[in-house]
């Protein structure tokens, strides 16, 4: 194998693999780190600098990260990353000083955004300090897009988005245009922006089509708009018995919203597997806490109604087939029609992109399934002033790939509007930084904690569910939240290998507890992989490969389960190891600025 | 040195042995010896050792001196059976527990101040007298708890740290234990675990006095140039003799080898040692050759590895003295007190 270019950024990033997985790249064990030492602040800032919502996106990110984290390979469960960054937001103290500045001195364009939703905000956020005016237009009255009108209040206050949206909104070089619907490309187009970002989201929920839906239509929902109304408060109460169609976070959150709106019997259908349903686990979890039923395998048949109202629904029993592709069917299992009787169907089985507003003749090209057709890196449009982000740009994903795009796309209108070519993107850059403090003491906590994962308290239920407003995730304490970000691996401080300082004493061996190291003849990576002290086999991680040693042989280093704890290094006796902070300076306007002040 | 404990969590796929323990449940506390000491290897090498052959931890009672060498019992087998004697008085405490109960394995690790100076005399008698036991001498050269003084095995002409030259004539114990009649004697070094780890396997399953004299380096006072116990002294003067694979039980044979190139030896109980030859002329069941082969080659300035010898019918001092099979603590009182015609009988016989 070839040695490991640890200059390029990438290598040291893959280890970190929350941060890795991330669409945001956010530095997640530095603002562990910041937690545990109870610097809130900072870690809300290390947050806002990357992924710009972190009180919002504590509490209903995706999480890319958890399924990513190190310690899930290592004992049961992942940290628990998305509550930590909640604990950051919770605790902090005033940071608005702290914000990116916003010059009052502009520098003369206007850049247009379609939807207050994450995208938008994020495209402004990046673009005001560097004096830019934009303008965000959203038919809604307040900010926020689906975080608002999808998100249910039980879990995400609305004080926590006003606070957040404000940080973007209410600093000056944004200019909000709320409940002001785009309706006309065209006409924004002339009105001489010097370019549009189109964050209007994925509004369309899918419909269902079955005998019955027609004449029951009176109690038969989409999902999110029936969420908005509820987020909106035009919907305050919901039939008895409701069954939620849809195995996604759309039908999580309304099953859970109707649940606290009086329906008793709440059930969800899904007509695939339990496993294969689209919904985090985690929800699939609260909405079985909260009694909601979860039937699998059941495709809807028809709806039953008598004199224009709802009675129920009959389903169709199905398994599921696999062909030689090993693509899925769903056939009919034999079995009896499974009949589910009810006053209300909600319909969360997917959404989809809707641009009634861009008018087919302008020179903005749409693929065969209506999306936009865009480079996927720069985000830039048919039209060169226009850039998509967010559910508009590649369709339905969630608010962190929405931040995601943000980034990206205000790179791209910085560089179109300075007349640069929007695909000369800026160069990541990566900092390294020595911990050693002492012979065995090193600037970050390298003791690894054996704690299993803490679970995160929540309201009662019998409380919870008397109150759609009521937040029924309490959040860790700051107790729990010191104990779990102990659970932190600091995948970020990085083992670095110096050859020419190693005399192969094995004494880095001998001490890793995981059997990360290896000293051996040079070969093959899929070979030497299968010859390492611990056999190599998780084919997603890299090995760390460095020559130059006085024998010939290579250090290999599996990067897969390394504990970071930085004994390899304790061990050494010449500091061939030593353990690195890596800091990523992701390419994004502006950069932020990582040298953190104290609270 | 390391303040905090090695972190409990393992690599999700470690093997388990015969008894269901992973390699890591062999461990102990955590090394206070300098960073990069040879010691160190040769513990992990008797962890993965006593791991791979399977031995049970409680029937292990390791046996130390004084010494940086005599403090690594604490770094291994955790779960055994210790005892850190007086300085160079190991080996009498091991003869003495042994004589007491012959059931456990008895593992002696001591160091060249220890078994070189000090206990010279107690080294020549414990293997003279044959005790079943794996003897390691981890020998770094040097006085390395006080700094960095010629040890009794530092070679003649050999530099220390600060430039004097060793003008005293080294004592090589590997030398020494094959003279005095060891019937398993083996030369290593701590940065060579694919050798060491066999030969320690070979030790421990030996039925007599096994000795091993391991190369460590000290990574404070004698790896510099000048010192012949250093890593890359040691490396660049390495002679091995053969390789040693132990085969336990009904292991399947899978390597294939030239005719000639391999030799087996079967010892009582059963394992195999196979030895993969690196030199044709060697011959490690010829006592008298191997002692004239160590000599010819270290004045050529070589370091002679490998398994030097090995007897395959070993005897010990129980079988010499004819000692009661069962340990002395499970002896009831009938076996204790035979009464008075047995000792009429005794008294009968000295008359």
């Amino acid at each position: 194998m070839k040695p490991t270019d640890i200059r390029n950024p990438d290598t040291f990033h893959k280890v970190v693999d929350c941060q890795w997985a991330c669409p945001a790249h956010t530095p997640v064990p530095d603002y562990i780190r910041l937690i545990a030492a109870g610097r809130y602040g900072d870690a809300y800032m290390v947050n806002w600098h990357s992924n710009v919502f972190p009180g919002i996106l504590g509490r209903t990110c995706d999480r890319p990260c958890e399924p990513a984290c190190r310690r899930g390979r290592v004992e049961e469960e992942p940290v628990a990353i998305c509550r930590l960054k909640r604990v950051a937001a919770d605790n902090k103290a005033d940071i608005r000083a702290r914000l990116t500045p916003i010059p009052s001195q502009k520098n003369g364009k206007r850049v247009a955004c379609i939807g207050a939703g994450p995208a938008s905000l994020t495209v402004a956020r990046d673009l005001a300090p560097l004096g830019y005016e934009v303008h965000v237009f959203d038919g809604e009255k307040q900010g926020g897009g689906f975080i608002r009108s999808q998100i249910p209040r039980f879990r995400l206050p609305a004080e926590v988005i006003d606070e957040e949206v404000g940080y973007i909104t209410d600093r000056g070089g944004v200019v909000t245009h709320y409940g002001q619907r785009v309706e006309s490309l065209r006409a924004l187009l002339d009105a001489g922006y010097d370019a549009v970002f189109v964050g209007s989201g994925a509004p369309r929920g899918r419909d269902l089509d079955v005998p019955g839906r027609k004449e029951a239509a009176a109690n038969i929902h989409i999902g999110i708009d029936w969420l908005s109304s509820v987020s909106f408060g035009h919907v305050k109460e919901v039939g008895r018995r409701v069954i939620v169609l849809g195995g996604g976070n759309t039908a999580m959150d309304c099953c859970r919203s109707a649940r606290r709106l009086g329906g008793e019997q709440v059930t969800v259908v899904v007509r695939s597997g339990f496993e294969e349903m689209k919904a985090s686990p985690w929800e699939k979890e609260d909405a079985m806490r909260e009694g909601i039923p979860i039937l699998n395998y059941l495709v809807p048949k028809q709806v039953l109604h008598e004199a224009g109202r709802l009675t129920g629904m009959v389903f169709e029993t199905v398994r599921a087939e696999y062909d030689a592709k090993g693509r899925r069917q769903l056939v009919p299992s034999g079995e009896p029609d499974v009949t589910i009787e009810a006053d209300e169907v909600l319909v969360a089985i997917g959404q989809e992109n809707a641009f009634p507003w861009i008018e087919r003749d302008i020179g903005l090209e749409f693929d065969r399934w209506g999306l936009p057709v865009l480079d996927a890196v720069t985000h830039q449009s048919s039209i060169p002033d226009v850039f998509f982000g967010g559910d508009a740009a590649f369709g339905p994903k969630n608010i962190i790939w929405a931040v995601a795009h943000g980034h990206a796309a205000a790179i791209s209108i910085d560089l179109h509007c300075r007349g640069e070519d929007v695909r000369n993107r800026p160069p990541q850059g990566m900092q390294l930084i020595s911990q050693k403090m002492g012979i065995h003491e090193w600037s970050y906590d390298n003791d690894v904690s054996l704690d299993l994962r803490y679970k995160v308290p929540h309201a009662a239920e019998e409380v919870a569910l008397r109150d759609i407003t009521l937040e029924v995730e309490l959040g860790y304490d700051r107790e729990l939240a010191f104990k779990e970000a102990q659970r932190c691996l600091n995948c970020d401080v990085q083992t670095v290998f110096s050859a020419n300082l190693c005399i192969e004493c094995d004494a880095c061996v001998d001490i890793c507890p995981t059997d990360c190291i290896t000293f051996t003849p040079n070969g093959e990576e899929q070979e030497l992989r299968g010859r390492l002290k611990a056999p190599a086999l998780n084919l997603d991680q890299p090995l760390y490969v460095a020559d130059g040693l006085k024998t010939g042989r290579v250090m290999v280093k599996d990067e897969d389960v390394c504990l970071h704890c930085g004994m390899c290094a304790e061990r050494c006796p010449t500091g061939a190891w030593d353990m690195q902070q890596f800091l990523l300076e992701a390419a994004k306007a502006p950069r932020p600025t990582p040298a953190l002040a104290a609270e | 040195m390391s303040f905090l404990p090695k972190p409990k969590l393992h690599h999700p796929k470690l093997p388990v042995n015969e008894l269901g323990f992973t390699r890591r449940d062999y461990e102990g506390a955590i090394s206070t010896l300098c960073a990069g000491c040879g010691h160190d290897s040769i513990s992990a090498a008797i962890i993965q050792a006593c791991w791979e052959l399977s031995i049970e931890p409680h029937r292990v009672a390791k046996m130390s001196g004084i010494g940086c060498s005599s403090k690594t019992p604490d770094y291994f087998l955790g779960a055994s059976h210790g005892f850190n004697s007086v300085h160079g008085r190991m080996p009498s405490v091991l003869t003495g527990a042994n004589l007491a109960n012959r059931e456990l394995l008895y593992l002696g690790v001591s160091g060249d101040g220890d078994s070189a100076s000090i206990g010279f005399g107690q080294f020549a008698h414990s293997i003279r007298r044959a005790v079943n036991m794996t003897y390691i001498v981890e020998n770094n050269g040097v006085y390395g708890l006080t700094k960095g003084q010629f040890s009794a095995t530092s070679d003649k002409g050999s530099k220390a740290k600060k430039g004097n030259v060793n003008t005293d004539e080294a004592i090589d114990l590997a030398g020494i234990a094959l003279q005095l009649g060891a019937t398993y004697v083996a030369r290593s070094f701590s940065g060579d675990k694919a050798q060491l780890v066999p030969l320690i396997k070979g030790a421990l399953r030996h039925p007599g006095p096994a000795f091993i004299d391991c190369i460590s380096p000290c990574v404070a006072f004698n790896n510099h140039e000048g010192s012949t116990k250093s890593y890359d002294f040691v490396r660049e003067h390495n002679e091995a003799m053969n390789q040693l694979d132990v085969i336990l039980g009904r292991e399947t044979i899978t390597a294939d080898y030239a005719p000639g190139e391999v030799r087996e030896v079967t010892q009582h109980d059963g394992s195999i040692l196979r030895l993969r030859k690196l030199h044709e002329e060697y011959d490690p069941t010829d006592r008298v050759a191997a002692m004239h082969h160590l000599h010819e080659r270290k004045a050529a300035g070589e370091i002679v590895t490998g398994l030097l010898f090995i007897d395959p019918d070993p005897q010990d001092l129980h079988e010499h003295l004819g000692t009661v099979e069962l340990p002395l603590n499970r002896l009831n009182d009938a076996a204790l007190v035979p009464g008075a015609a047995a000792l009429e009988k005794i008294n009968a016989a000295l008359r």
